[in-house]
C-alpha cells in the first residue's frame, strides 16, 4: 500500500484548486462575453424588441356615419356596449377559459357556437367577442376575476343599430363581420391601414355602397402593454375621425306608409322625384331585420330567412325582374310617336283580336274595343292596338327606344348588385340561346312584346325610372338614395347627384299626348276607382303581368294557385302638370293591377302630395275586378 | 445595575456570537444579500418581507453551522446521506406531484424536498469517504464514490428535476476531482460522456429535450417554450451598459419576464443595472468563490479541504448555470441565482454551505497544531 505524503498531497490538492479557480474564471469570462454581446453589440436590436414588446399601437375604430332620411330621421345609428372578448393567441386552452368564464358570466351554447364560427373566420391576432352587450353587473363581476383570465378582456364597442328594425332594410342593408371578400375590397381601395381594428363591413344596401364614406378615419393609441397584452397606460393618442353621415333623398314617413300599404303581400315600390332622380321611397317586401346580422346571425334565423318561400332576403325593387304588362303601353305609344310610327289621332279598328300568320292574339275584351285611337288605347288598355303597333315598329325599334328609357339596363342606383332585367331584341336572343333555331327572332314574338309580355322583364326601379323620365319630359337623372354626404369634421356637404345625366330630346307634344292619356286612366280608365275623389291630377297606368300561360283558357283569379296568380303593376306620376313624384308598384301574384297595385299608389300619393295618412293598409279593391283590363 | 458591567457583558456576548463568523465571507455574502433585496424590491416588492424572513432564518442557520466543528460534520456524513437516500426513495413512492414532477414529500407537518438535502449531504459523504481512505485512493475507491454519487442523482433525475440532479452531480464530482482522480480518467470520462450523449438524449423527458431544442432556436416557438428565453435575453440586451434603472425595466415591470422573482431574477437585475451591474455581480461571486477556495487551500484535514472545495464550487455551479440559462447559453433548468432568487430552501442550503466554510476556516489550525 502506498502511503501518502501529506505535503505532496496538499500540493496536488492546491493545484486542483487552481484548476478549479481557472475554470471558474473561464466560465465567468464566457458569461461576461455573452453579456457584452447582448448588452453592447446587440443592444439596439434588443432595445427595439423591448420597445415593440412594450408599446402596442392600438387602433381606435371610428364611429360609423349615421344614415338619416331627408328630414333628419335616423335610420342607422351606433350605440356603445360592453363586450367580453378573448384573444385566442394569448390563451392556452380556449375551452377551459370559456368554461371558466361561464362560471361568472352567462354564456349560452349559442354564444359558444358563434364564437367558434368567428374563430374559424378570424384573422390571426384579433380579439373575438364571446359575449356582447354585458350588463354593468356582469362587467363588475368579470373585472373582479380578471386576473384569472389572461388574454380575456372587456371592451367598449360601438354597435350598429337600425332603430326601425325591418323597416327599409333592403335599402339600408346591414353590416357584418369583415370576411375575406371584404378584405380584398379594402386592399383594392388601399384602406388596409385605416381598417386596422375594424371588425364590421357593409354587406348590402347603402351600408355596402357607401362603406368607405361611412367608415371614417381610424385613430391610434400608443399604449404600454404588459405581457398579458393589457394596456397599462397610454403614451400618445391620435383621435379617430367619425365616418361621414348620409342624408337620404328618401322620405322615411312616405317609405313607412308605402311599406304598410303592402300589408303582408310581396312586392316592391319605387318612388322617384322626377326633377332630381332622388328616390323618395324604395320598398321591397317582405323584408328582414338587419339588426340580426350585426353580431353575426345565428343559424336558426339564417335558415328561416333563407328557406322562407317568400324570399325576404331578395330586394325585389332592384333584383326582381317582372314582365311589365300593360304599364309598358304608354312607353310603346311614346316610342311610336317619337319614331313616327303612329299619330295620336290615328284610329284602328279592334275586332277583339289581332291576326298574325293565322294565329289570333286575343284582346281581353270579347268583341274588342271598337275604334281605338292612342288616348283610348291607353285609357282602356287595348291590347289589339299594341299588337298591331309592335308589329309595325319591329323588335329592334322597340328595344332601342325602351333602352333609352333605361329599361333592360342598370339604373346606376347607389346600391350594389342591381339586376339588368331583360330588354328583348334580336341581338339579345342571339346571345341568350345556344341552339341556332332558338337564336332566331321570330316576328310573331314581337307581337306580345307590345303589351309588355313575352321576353320582357324589368325591375321595379327600371319601371319607376322610365316613368320619372316621361314625367320629367325626357331629362334623365340617375336614380339615387343619398342626397348629400356630410363630412362630420368640417360639416361640408357633398351633393351626390346635382346634374342630369342626359336629355333624350323627346318632343313635348308627344309627351303631352302620353300624359293626357295617363291622366285619363286615373280619371275614366282602369285607375279611376283607385283615384276617385283625389284632390290632385295624377297620371297612371295599370298593368297585370302573366306569370302562367293559360293557353287560351279563361283566367279566374280565385281558381288559380296563389303563386301562379298574375302580378299586379301600376305606374304613376303626380301632379300631372308639374310632377313631384313618379312611382312604380309591383304586387307579386296580386292579381289585377287596378285592384292590387293602384290603391297603394293612391295612399302614397295622398300622403306625399297632401300629407294625408292612411288608417289601414291598402285593401285590394274587389269591385275593380268587374272593370278588368286585358 | 452598573451599566459598565452590562455593557461588558453585552460586548462579550456579541464577541462570542461573532467569533466563528469569517468577516470576508460575511461581507461578500452581505453585499450579495443587499443586492438581492434591491432586486426583489423591483421584481416582486410584495415578496420582500417574506424573503427578509428567509434571510434571517438562513443567517441563524449559518451561524449555527459555523460553530459545528468539521469532526462533528464527519460523524454526521453517513447518517445524513442515508436519510437523504431513504427520503428520495420515499418521494419516488409516495411523493406529491407538483407541476408534473414528483419532488415533494408530505411529512404531515411540512412538505420537504429531500433532493435539496442531497446538495450538502453528497459532498459531505464523499469527503468523509475519501478521508477514511488513509492511503492514496485507488481506482476502486473512485468507483465506489461514483456509485454513491450516481444513486441519488439518478433518483433526483427521475423525479424529474434536472436542475437539482445536475447540482448534486456537480457537488459530488467536485469532491472526486479534488480528491485527485487522475486526468487520464477525467479525459476518458469526458470522451465517454460525449459518446454517450445520444443515448442520454433518448433517456431525457420530452420537456427536457424541448428545453435543449429551445436553447438553440428559441424563436421557433415564441409564445410557447421559447418565450422564457426570448424575453429574458431581450431584458438583458435592452439593459445595455448602464441599465434602465431600478424599477424602470419595462420587461420586468410589465411582466414579460417569467418567473422573475425566482429563476429569472437575473434578467430583472441585468435589465435594470446593465453590464456594470452584471460585472459587479460576477465580481462578488468570484470573490465569494475565491475566498472559499482559499479556505479550502488552508483547511486542516483532507475532509475539510474536499468539503470546502466542493461547497465553494457549488456556488459557482449555481451562479454559472443560472446566469448561463437566463442569458441563453445554457438550457433552462430549475437552478436559482445563489443568494438572490426568492425562496427559503435554496437560501438555507447555501448558507449552510457558507456556515460550513466558516467552520472549516475557524478550525484550520487546530489539527495542524
Amino acid at each position: 500500500m502506498e502511503f501518502k505524503n501529506p505535503q505532496e498531497e496538499l500540493e496536488r490538492f492546491r493545484s486542483r484548486l487552481a484548476v478549479a479557480g481557472g475554470f471558474v474564471l473561464v466560465c465567468f469570462t464566457l458569461l461576461f462575453i455573452r453579456f457584452v454581446w447582448l448588452q453592447i453589440v446587440q443592444h439596439d436590436y434588443y432595445q427595439t424588441r423591448a420597445e415593440d414588446n412594450r408599446i402596442s399601437l392600438v387602433p381606435i375604430v371610428p364611429n360609423r356615419g349615421l344614415i338619416v332620411d331627408r328630414n333628419g330621421e335616423v335610420l342607422a345609428r351606433n350605440y356603445s356596449a360592453y363586450t367580453l372578448e378573448i384573444t385566442p393567441s394569448k390563451t392556452r386552452d380556449l375551452e377551459q377559459v370559456i368554461d371558466g368564464l361561464a362560471g361568472i358570466i352567462d354564456i349560452q351554447p349559442k354564444d359558444r357556437k358563434r364564437f367558434r364560427k368567428l374563430l374559424e373566420e378570424s384573422r390571426n391576432f384579433e380579439s373575438l367577442p364571446i359575449r356582447t352587450r354585458l350588463t354593468d353587473e356582469e362587467v363588475a363581476r368579470f373585472i373582479a376575476h380578471r386576473y384569472r383570465f389572461p388574454g380575456v378582456d372587456i371592451k367598449a364597442r360601438l354597435f350598429r343599430q337600425y332603430p326601425g328594425g325591418a323597416f327599409a332594410s333592403h335599402m339600408l342593408g346591414y353590416i357584418g363581420r369583415v370576411n375575406d371578400r371584404d378584405l380584398e375590397k379594402i386592399e383594392e381601395k388601399e384602406q388596409d391601414a385605416n381598417y386596422r381594428g375594424t371588425e364590421h363591413f357593409g354587406k348590402t344596401g347603402l351600408e355596402q355602397h357607401y362603406e368607405f364614406d361611412l367608415h371614417g378615419g381610424t385613430g391610434f393609441e400608443q399604449v404600454e402593454v404588459d405581457a398579458g397584452g393589457r394596456a397599462v397606460r397610454t403614451l400618445a393618442r391620435t383621435a379617430p375621425v367619425a365616418g361621414n353621415n348620409l342624408t337620404l333623398t328618401v322620405d322615411a314617413e312616405l317609405q313607412r306608409i308605402a311599406e304598410l300599404a303592402f300589408g303582408d303581400r310581396r312586392g316592391a315600390l319605387v318612388a322617384i322625384e322626377p326633377s332630381t332622380g332622388g328616390i323618395l321611397a324604395l320598398v321591397a317586401v317582405p323584408n328582414y331585420d338587419p339588426n340580426l346580422f350585426v353580431d353575426g346571425i345565428d343559424t336558426q334565423n339564417w335558415r328561416e330567412l333563407n328557406e322562407s318561400p317568400d324570399k325576404p332576403m331578395v330586394n325585389r325593387a332592384l333584383n326582381g325582374a317582372y314582365p311589365p304588362g300593360s304599364t309598358f303601353k304608354p312607353f310603346m305609344a311614346l316610342g311610336a310617336l317619337t319614331l313616327g310610327k303612329r299619330r295620336a289621332e290615328q284610329v284602328i279598328s279592334d275586332p277583339g283580336f289581332f291576326n298574325f300568320g293565322g294565329h289570333h292574339f286575343r284582346d281581353d275584351k270579347k268583341g274588342g274595343h271598337g275604334m281605338v285611337d292612342m288616348y283610348k288605347s291607353i285609357v282602356q288598355s287595348c291590347d289589339t292596338y299594341y299588337y298591331m303597333l309592335a308589329n309595325d315598329m319591329g323588335i329592334d325599334n322597340i328595344s332601342s327606344f325602351m333602352g333609352q328609357l333605361g329599361l333592360g339596363s342598370r339604373t346606376g342606383i347607389d346600391i350594389d348588385g342591381e339586376s339588368e332585367g331583360v330588354l328583348p331584341s334580336q341581338e339579345w336572343k342571339r346571345k341568350r340561346f345556344k341552339k341556332p333555331e332558338q337564336q332566331k327572332w321570330y316576328a310573331g314574338e314581337t307581337i306580345s312584346i307590345g303589351i309588355g309580355q313575352g321576353y320582357n322583364a324589368y325591375t321595379p326601379i327600371q319601371l319607376a325610372q322610365a316613368t320619372a323620365i316621361v314625367a320629367n319630359k325626357g331629362v334623365v337623372f340617375r336614380p339615387h338614395l343619398v342626397k348629400f354626404i356630410t363630412d362630420t369634421r368640417t360639416g361640408k356637404r357633398t351633393e351626390v347627384e346635382p346634374k342630369p345625366t342626359r336629355d333624350l330630346g323627346l318632343k313635348l307634344e308627344h309627351i303631352d299626348v302620353i300624359r293626357n292619356a295617363m291622366i285619363g286612366v286615373n280619371k275614366e280608365g282602369t285607375g279611376a276607382r283607385a283615384f276617385a275623389g283625389a284632390e290632385y291630377v295624377s297620371a297612371g297606368k295599370t298593368g297585370t303581368a302573366q306569370v302562367y300561360s293559360l293557353k287560351g283558357a279563361e283566367y279566374k283569379a280565385g281558381g288559380v294557385k296563389k303563386e301562379l296568380r298574375d302580378h299586379a303593376l301600376f305606374i304613376a306620376f303626380a301632379p300631372a302638370e308639374d310632377p313631384k313624384i313618379a312611382l312604380a308598384i309591383l304586387v307579386e301574384n296580386g292579381g289585377f293591377g287596378a285592384q292590387a297595385a293602384a290603391p297603394i299608389a293612391r295612399l302614397v300619393l295622398d300622403y306625399y302630395l297632401l300629407g294625408k295618412r292612411p288608417k289601414a293598409p291598402a285593401q285590394p279593391d274587389e269591385a275593380a275586378v268587374e272593370e278588368d283590363e286585358e | 445595575m452598573n451599566p459598565g458591567i452590562g455593557l461588558g457583558m453585552i460586548r462579550n456576548l456579541v464577541q462570542r456570537l461573532v467569533a466563528p463568523i469569517d468577516l470576508p465571507l460575511m461581507v461578500i455574502a452581505g453585499l450579495l444579500l443587499l443586492l438581492a433585496v434591491g432586486v426583489m424590491g423591483s421584481a416582486s416588492p410584495e415578496r420582500l418581507n417574506a424573503q427578509l424572513l428567509n434571510v434571517a432564518v438562513a443567517l441563524v442557520v449559518m451561524r449555527f453551522m459555523a460553530q459545528v466543528p468539521p469532526q462533528r460534520l464527519m460523524h454526521l456524513a453517513v447518517p445524513v446521506y442515508l436519510v437523504g437516500i431513504l427520503l428520495l426513495i420515499a418521494v419516488a413512492l409516495f411523493g406529491d406531484v407538483s407541476k408534473g414532477a414528483r419532488r415533494w414529500l408530505n411529512l404531515g407537518f411540512m412538505r420537504a424536498q429531500p433532493s435539496e438535502l442531497m446538495k450538502i449531504a453528497m459532498p459531505l459523504l464523499l469527503a468523509w469517504f475519501f478521508q477514511k481512505r488513509e492511503a492514496m485512493p485507488r481506482l476502486r475507491d473512485y468507483g465506489i464514490a461514483a456509485v454513491l454519487l450516481l444513486l441519488p442523482v439518478a433518483l433526483i433525475a427521475r423525479q424529474p428535476d434536472l436542475g437539482t440532479a445536475i447540482l448534486v452531480l456537480a457537488a459530488g464530482f467536485y469532491v472526486i476531482f479534488f480528491a485527485g482522480l487522475s486526468w487520464k480518467i477525467l479525459v476518458g470520462m469526458a470522451v465517454a460522456a460525449a459518446a454517450a450523449a445520444p443515448l442520454a438524449w433518448n433517456l431525457l423527458h420530452d420537456y427536457q429535450r424541448n428545453r435543449i431544442i429551445t436553447l438553440f432556436d428559441p424563436e421557433k416557438d415564441p409564445l410557447g417554450k421559447g418565450f422564457h428565453i426570448i424575453q429574458s435575453t431581450i431584458a438583458i440586451g435592452s439593459g445595455g451598459i448602464f441599465g434602465k434603472g431600478w424599477r424602470a425595466g419595462t420587461q420586468a415591470q410589465l411582466e414579460f419576464i417569467p418567473e422573475r422573482h425566482t429563476d429569472f431574477i437575473f434578467a430583472v437585475f441585468s435589465e435594470e443595472f446593465g453590464l456594470f451591474g452584471n460585472l459587479l455581480l460576477l465580481g462578488l461571486y468570484a470573490m465569494l468563490i475565491g475566498r472559499g477556495l482559499m479556505i479550502a487551500a488552508n483547511a486542516a484535514t483532507l475532509f475539510s479541504r474536499l468539503l470546502a472545495g466542493a461547497v465553494t464550487m457549488i456556488f459557482f455551479t449555481y451562479a454559472f448555470v443560472n446566469m448561463g440559462m437566463v442569458s441563453g447559453i445554457l438550457p433552462v433548468v430549475g437552478v436559482p441565482l445563489p443568494l438572490v432568487s426568492y425562496g427559503g430552501t435554496a437560501l438555507v442550503t447555501l448558507f449552510i454551505g457558507i456556515g460550513i466554510l466558516m467552520s472549516i476556516h475557524g478550525n484550520r489550525m487546530l489539527v495542524q497544531k
